[in-house]
Formats: C-alpha cells, sequence, structure tokens
C-alpha cells in the first residue's frame, strides 16, 4: 500500500502564500521517510495534508493530486481516511479525548470509534501499550501523567488503530532520551510489520536510525531529498535551520580540537 | 516510563475498567443516581414549606451520603457550592421580603421581618437541598460511567461526549490556571494582598487560561478527527454500569412520585 502526493501545494485559509509548493512524495508499504526543516518550512502543513486533516478539517486550498493505492482520496470523509492514515502531533495534552478516566480506555478511544469488536479493541489495546512499554500505566489517569507519559499515551492510541501509514509531527519533542529511544524502536517495529511512516523531526539523530530517507523543506518548498545518510551529511543543513546529527558535531568540534578522526573513533571505543 | 516485563500483549478486559464502587450506594447505576439527584432538586422547589423539602433532604441526601459514607465531604462541598448563593438569596428575602409585618430587627432604613425570615429559610433549604443532591451525585459517581450508561441505552456518541468532555475540562483548567499563576507569580505578578490586589491579578492569569484553551480548540478537533471520532454509528463500549430490574422499577418510581407531588402542587390539593 502506497501514499502517494503528486505536485501538491496548499494553502492556509485567508493567507497570501501558499504554506506547500510542488511537494512530490511517495511512501510505500515498511518506509520510513523523514521530514526536517526550520521552524515555519512547512513540516507541520504538509504532516496535515498528508494525513488529510488539511483541508478536511483546518480549511484552506490544496492542489495536486493524493492517492493511496493509485485511489483519489479527495472525496473520502476523514473518518475513513483516518483507518488508513494516523496522524500524532507534538503537543500531548491536545491529543488525548479528555473523556477517558484511564490510560487503557483513553488507546482503546480511536478503536472503539471505528466500531471494531471489543475483543479486538481490547488485544490492540495491550498490544498498543506493550510495545511502547507503558502496560505499567493502563490504570493510570491520562490527565495526571507527565508530558512524556503522555506523548507515549498519545503514540499507543494511534498504533491501536494500526493504520497502514503513520504521520508523526515531531512525536518527540516532549521525550526524554528513554521516552525518544522507546519511540524509534515502536516506528522501526511498525515499519518492520509493513507500516510507512513520515516522521517529521528536528531530532536528526532519531532521523539518521530510523528513516531510510529524508526530505528538507524550506518556505514549504524540497530542498533536499534523499538517502538519510546523503542527506544528513549536506552541509547546507545547518543554514537551513536543520541541526547536524551528533556525530558531525563531535567530530567537527575534534576536529577543531586538532583530535584525529581515528583517536575519535578510539577514544569513544575505549 | 513504568514499563512491565510483561511480552504477552493481550490479557484480556483489564480489572479495573468498572470496577465495583466500595459502597452499596456507589454500585448503584448512574442513571439511578442521577434520577435521584434530579427529582431531590425538582422535588425541593416543588415542595412547598419546609417541613416538605427537610424531610426531602433527609431521606434522598443525609441518608444515602451516611450509607456512602460520604457524609462529611457531602456536607462540606455542598455547603461551599451553596455558600454564595444561599447567603446571598437568605439576606435578600430576610431583609426585603414585600408585605412583612411583623419586624424582628431594624437596621436603618432596612427591616427584617418574620415572614421575610420564613420565606428565606425556605428559599436557603432548597438551594441547600439542590446543592445537596448534585453532591451527592458527584461524590459518588463517575462522570465518564453515566456517559457510557447513556451511550449503551443510546445515547449520540457525540453527545454522550459533549457531556463528558464538559465535566473533565473543568479539572484540565484549574490545573492549567494553578500552572499560569506559578508561572505569573514567578515572573513577579502579585496575587495576595487586599481585594483590590487580589483582582488585578485575576485579568493576567483568566486571560491565558481562556486563550490557551480556545488556542487548543483546533487541534483538539484534529486529533478526534484523526482517531475515527465523526465516524457515524454506534462506537465499541468495553464495558458499561450494570442495572437491575429493581433500579429501573425505583427510578421509574421517582419520576412518578415527583409528577404526582408537582400535579397535587399544581392542581392546590395540598398547600
Amino acid at each position: 500500500m502506497t501514499l502517494t502526493l503528486t505536485g501538491v501545494g496548499y494553502r492556509y485559509a485567508g493567507a497570501r502564500r501558499p504554506a506547500l509548493l510542488d511537494i512530490d512524495l511517495e511512501l510505500p508499504d515498511g518506509v520510513v521517510v523523514g521530514l526536517a526543516g526550520a521552524s515555519e518550512a512547512g513540516k507541520t502543513t504538509l504532516c496535515l495534508v498528508a494525513s488529510g486533516l488539511a483541508p478536511r478539517t483546518v480549511g484552506g486550498q490544496i492542489r495536486g493530486r493524493i492517492t493511496l493505492d493509485g485511489e483519489e482520496v479527495d472525496a473520502w470523509p476523514m473518518h475513513r481516511l483516518s483507518q488508513r492514515i494516523g496522524i500524532g502531533f507534538q503537543n500531548p495534552a491536545t491529543q488525548l479525548s479528555q473523556v477517558a478516566s484511564t490510560v487503557f480506555e483513553e488507546v482503546a478511544f480511536g478503536p472503539m470509534n471505528l466500531a471494531i469488536e471489543r475483543d479486538e479493541v481490547v488485544t490492540r489495546t495491550w498490544e498498543a501499550l506493550t510495545t511502547l512499554r507503558i502496560d505499567g500505566l493502563a490504570e493510570r489517569d491520562p490527565q495526571r501523567l507527565s508530558g512524556g507519559q503522555q506523548q507515549l499515551v498519545a503514540m499507543a492510541g494511534l498504533l491501536a488503530m494500526r493504520p497502514a501509514h503513520l504521520v508523526l509531527d515531531e512525536p518527540t519533542a516532549q521525550l526524554d532520551p528513554a521516552g525518544t529511544r522507546l519511540v524509534a524502536d515502536a516506528i522501526d517495529r511498525l515499519a518492520r510489520d509493513g507500516a510507512s511512516i513520515l516522521v517529521a523531526e528536528q531530532k536528526t539523530d532519531l532521523l539518521a536510525a530510523v528513516a531510510s530517507s529524508v526530505i528538507v523543506l524550506a518556505e514549504g518548498r524540497v530542498v533536499l531529498q534523499g538517502a538519510t545518510a546523503q542527506v544528513l551529511a549536506d552541509p547546507r543543513l545547518p543554514e537551513l535551520g536543520v541541526p547536524e546529527r551528533s556525530a558531525v558535531r563531535l567530530e567537527r568540534a575534534a576536529s577543531a580540537a586538532g583530535v584525529g578522526r581515528d583517536r575519535l573513533a578510539g577514544a569513544l571505543h575505549d | 516510563m513504568a514499563g512491565s516485563d510483561h511480552l504477552t500483549a493481550d490479557r484480556g478486559v483489564p480489572a479495573f475498567l468498572g470496577r465495583p464502587g466500595p459502597t452499596a450506594f456507589h454500585r448503584l447505576n448512574p442513571l439511578t443516581k442521577a434520577t435521584l439527584a434530579t427529582v431531590t432538586a425538582v422535588a425541593a422547589v416543588v415542595l412547598g414549606g419546609l417541613l416538605g423539602p427537610i424531610g426531602l433532604v433527609v431521606a434522598a441526601i443525609i441518608v444515602p451520603a451516611g450509607v456512602a459514607r460520604v457524609l462529611r465531604r457531602l456536607m462540606r462541598t455542598a455547603l461551599l457550592l451553596a455558600l454564595p448563593i444561599g447567603v446571598s438569596a437568605f439576606l435578600i428575602n430576610l431583609f426585603f421580603f414585600p408585605g412583612g409585618e411583623q419586624v424582628l430587627v431594624r437596621i436603618g432604613p432596612i427591616t427584617a421581618t418574620a415572614e421575610g425570615l420564613a420565606f428565606a429559610l425556605e428559599i436557603l433549604v432548597r438551594i441547600l437541598a439542590i446543592s445537596g443532591a448534585v453532591t451527592l451525585f458527584y461524590l459518588t459517581t463517575r462522570p465518564a460511567d453515566l456517559v457510557l450508561d447513556l451511550e449503551r441505552r443510546g445515547v449520540s456518541p457525540r453527545i454522550a461526549f459533549v457531556a463528558n468532555a464538559s465535566v473533565q475540562t473543568v479539572p484540565a483548567m484549574v490545573d492549567r490556571a494553578a500552572q499560569i499563576t506559578s508561572a505569573q507569580r514567578a515572573r513577579g505578578l502579585d496575587t495576595e494582598g487586599s481585594v483590590w490586589r487580589r483582582l488585578r491579578g485575576v485579568v493576567p492569569i483568566v486571560g491565558p487560561v481562556i486563550m490557551g484553551s480556545i488556542a487548543e480548540v483546533e487541534e483538539r478537533t484534529m486529533a478526534l478527527e484523526a482517531r475515527g471520532f465523526t465516524r457515524p454509528g454506534r462506537r465499541t463500549l468495553l464495558w458499561a454500569p450494570s442495572d437491575t430490574v429493581a433500579e429501573a422499577v425505583t427510578r421509574w418510581g421517582l419520576v412518578l412520585a415527583l409528577l404526582a407531588v408537582i400535579v397535587v402542587r399544581l392542581t392546590g390539593i395540598w398547600r
């Protein structure tokens, strides 16, 4: 199953300039595509467009083609699209339903809305909680969790819907390194299970770990696109507002200090 | 993170969902408790005089609260809830009751009369009855349980969601207000001292609380859409509160009793 965007442009209602221009993107099964760029480069907008929320819920004008397995999705209602494409946002508090008394019910909220059979909802919910290793939180009140825990709960809610395509807008923005690793593991596992994932992230180390290709946006256009290693090694990243990988920064610092690459590798190995 | 060593994903419906309440009153179906609260509140208004509403308060609020072991909390919460409106209504009726003749006390141009006192007490008892009935319901019922029960009975998931979210939003906004208050105080905002100082401190707190909530609406809407909330039709329920024939009969009995009281009062059979 492939999610394809061809020549997609998008302009928010009332805006004079388009937020996205001529975006071509293909998300086949099992592929993780990273999305990077400075603030207001269009990352969130591309996530909204790819998930179908823009313009269905957000409003605005779109052009170009979006297809799922070759089928145009223009006329699909959001609840139909949401069974195929999931989206996670960076603010965990707004992703919680606010009506669930326990984490378990919060994670089950999406599958319940889709009227999936009860036993299947329970199975999916436990599976999503276990995948993110938050099954110990199942009985807790989601409103009383830390921001990082809420982000994992929101992510589990997405996983429980088992979408074939997943769009994640800075899913680790509020997570500590351990939480970030859990999300990276979950992304990796989902991709191995066949899901295609578009992940917008400023953490290039995470992109290096999970993405097979990376797109860099600037002013709504694709300015860099290619294999992850190639894009993340591009010297133009800092001027495009994308932080370099920590390994690259470390190498540069070592070089400036007169420490050679071999010596650095030896020191790290020790 | 609260992880677990379990690697088997599916463990069935968790036991904590719909865990029975600690007392027999807690374990009543939420709709039964909601019916009792509504009937009590309406009957307290419809019943005339003092004895009727006082008897109602004892029978429908104090005794059940004792059974539910929440009497102390109920008294405190219900009084706090009723205090502002109760005190003002009591004073207005005590001092400004039209046509009162038996003067009790005169303070300058205003006069407290015996008729005003009797009427003020009637109003106060009714306000306390309403506040007590609502408090008893909320102290013994999770709003989410009532919503689940209504949804099972065929109420639209959207209406149920709006009802539930409205109740759940209150503690979330209280938390947000506390965070913003702390943040503003850390930046030098004075929220203590004279009434005027406190009032001046309200604006920089209320503004961000309301504007922040409004700003989040769009993202919340998108998150709900993305989780299939707009799908038409019924949704799956993981569990629903138990109900019995006896409780159904009790509910109808309460409603019929209320209708009877209304009819009796309207026709003037009992004054």
